[in-house]
């Protein structure tokens, strides 16, 4: 039996692009077809009944129809808009990173709904909560996990024993930790603080409520971040484009020393 | 030994492949345009090829709104018939012939070229942001304007250049977003119907 020709499905719209006089192609995330890309037809006219129902971040209930090369939308309905997302720039700049994160790591058509719920969650806390940067270090090495690329971080990669509570190193293209011995010359290995795998352990097996308990000093902070970036880009084998967005807007927001 | 003949004379194929570099133009569409061309009177490609040479040559960018222009500054820059106070932010070039064409703003320009786009690696620094700030350095200018689509990444520009004007003092209003003309209010999503709830206004007499 063929496949109905329209289907219904939630989604979120990942990113968007331009094609031709007034349309667009969309890179939608459902939850059990997977990521896609659609072609959404006369979006960029002002008089268009779509349009503001597929920004990007939107959840929305979308009719696709199979067309030859893509999917085409045939309606949609907006079911969450995060407008305090939307209205807020460093909100909104973290919740592209983490959209952009989702669209590199996710393969197409390929049903994932672990990791829909954890993008819907992620957006959804970049709204309210207060250390949006937790929010994204929880992401991350959640995203890390549910898409198969888990970092060691118990024992050593390189003798196999159990890491001592003490300065260690991170090697991303090893894939996770080595003791202060192994790691010394190992290629791309940098040093990571007993408090740095620490915080690494907690976000990889907590919850993230037990994680919001957690405060952390700024240059602690850093240190998880970088090590974080950097696993993922290694991962991905290229740099996160959003991420100098946010990078920027946090630079610019710090008052400059006197 | 002759070899293989291609599909078609070489300057045909030469010109479909030009074509084909144009944004939305696609293998057919290049064909087709060629052999239009093909069968158009000599003095009419004449005039096609010298009108696109003649932009290459004579269109710059105004030094200071940033717009394409065939004078240095533009018309609207040098003109002593608008409002100088006033400059209206705009993505791209294109979007200036919209609000001229609209009559209803009297003030200057500024093209951006852009708009930030974060996940596509556009930032602040690949836009004329710099050249904005600089034309308020002196206090001729008392509003600024955002223009910007109402998109996300319309919003996220003006959202950014708010932040940097704010602390220079200036005026910074951005165009009303809300219900396009011939539109449906059923078919509005959320968020616009939320702008056009914020921004409904007094029915004057």
């Amino acid at each position: 039996m063929t496949p109905p020709r329209l289907y219904k499905t939630e989604a979120i719209v990942l990113r968007q692009r331009k094609l031709g006089e007034a349309d667009r192609i969309l890179t939608l995330h459902t939850p059990t077809h997977g990521k896609l890309d659609a072609k959404a037809k006369g979006v960029r006219k002002t008089t268009s009944r779509m349009s503001g129902h597929l920004q990007p971040l939107n959840r929305c209930m979308v009719q696709l129809a199979r067309g030859r090369t893509m999917e085409v939308i045939a309606g949609c309905e907006t079911l969450e808009s995060f407008q305090r997302l939307r209205d807020d720039l460093d909100r909104l700049s973290r919740a592209l990173y983490a959209a952009e994160l989702a669209d590199r790591f996710l393969p197409e058509r390929v049903e994932s709904v672990a990791i829909y719920r954890l993008l819907l969650g992620t957006l959804r806390r970049l709204q309210s909560d207060a250390d949006q940067d937790m929010v994204l270090r929880y992401y991350e090495m959640r995203l890390l996990d549910l898409s198969g690329f888990r970092p060691e971080l118990a024992r050593c990669l390189g003798c196999d024993q159990p890491l001592q509570p003490q300065r260690n190193f991170f090697a991303p293209a090893a894939g996770g930790t080595y003791c202060s011995s192994c790691g010394a010359g190992a290629a791309g290995s940098r040093t990571l603080s007993l408090n740095g795998l620490k915080v690494l352990r907690l976000l990889q097996r907590a919850s993230y409520k037990e994680t919001g308990r957690l405060s952390m000093p700024p240059a602690l902070a850093q240190e998880v971040e970088r090590h974080l970036r950097s696993y993922i880009v290694y991962m991905l084998e290229r740099d996160v484009n959003a991420a100098a967005f946010v990078e920027r807007l946090r630079r610019e927001q710090q008052p400059l020393e006197v | 030994m002759n070899e293989q003949p291609t599909a078609a004379p070489g300057p045909v194929i030469r010109l479909i492949e030009e074509f084909h570099k144009l944004p939305g133009v696609g293998p057919k569409s290049a064909q087709r345009l060629t052999y239009y061309l093909l069968r158009m009177p000599a003095a009419e490609a004449g005039a096609l090829a010298e009108a696109i040479l003649e932009v290459k040559e004579r269109i710059v960018f105004c030094s200071t709104c940033q717009n394409v222009t065939e004078t240095n500054p533009c018309r609207f820059c040098d003109s002593d018939r608008r409002d100088r106070s006033m400059v209206c932010v705009v993505e791209e070039p294109m979007d200036t012939l919209a609000v001229e064409r609209s009559g209803s703003y009297q003030g200057l320009y500024h093209v951006l070229h852009g708009a930030i786009s974060p996940m596509d690696g556009i930032g602040p620094e690949d836009l004329k942001i710099e050249e904005l700030l600089g034309r308020l350095r002196g206090d001729e200018v008392s509003e600024v304007i955002l223009a910007t689509n109402p998109n996300l990444e319309g919003e996220a520009t003006a959202m950014y250049l708010t932040r940097l004007l704010r602390p220079l003092g200036v005026k910074v209003t951005r165009l009303a977003r809300g219900l396009p003309m011939g539109g449906d209010l059923e078919y509005a999503d959320d968020v616009t119907l939320t702008r056009a709830m914020e921004g409904r206004q007094e029915v004057q007499d």
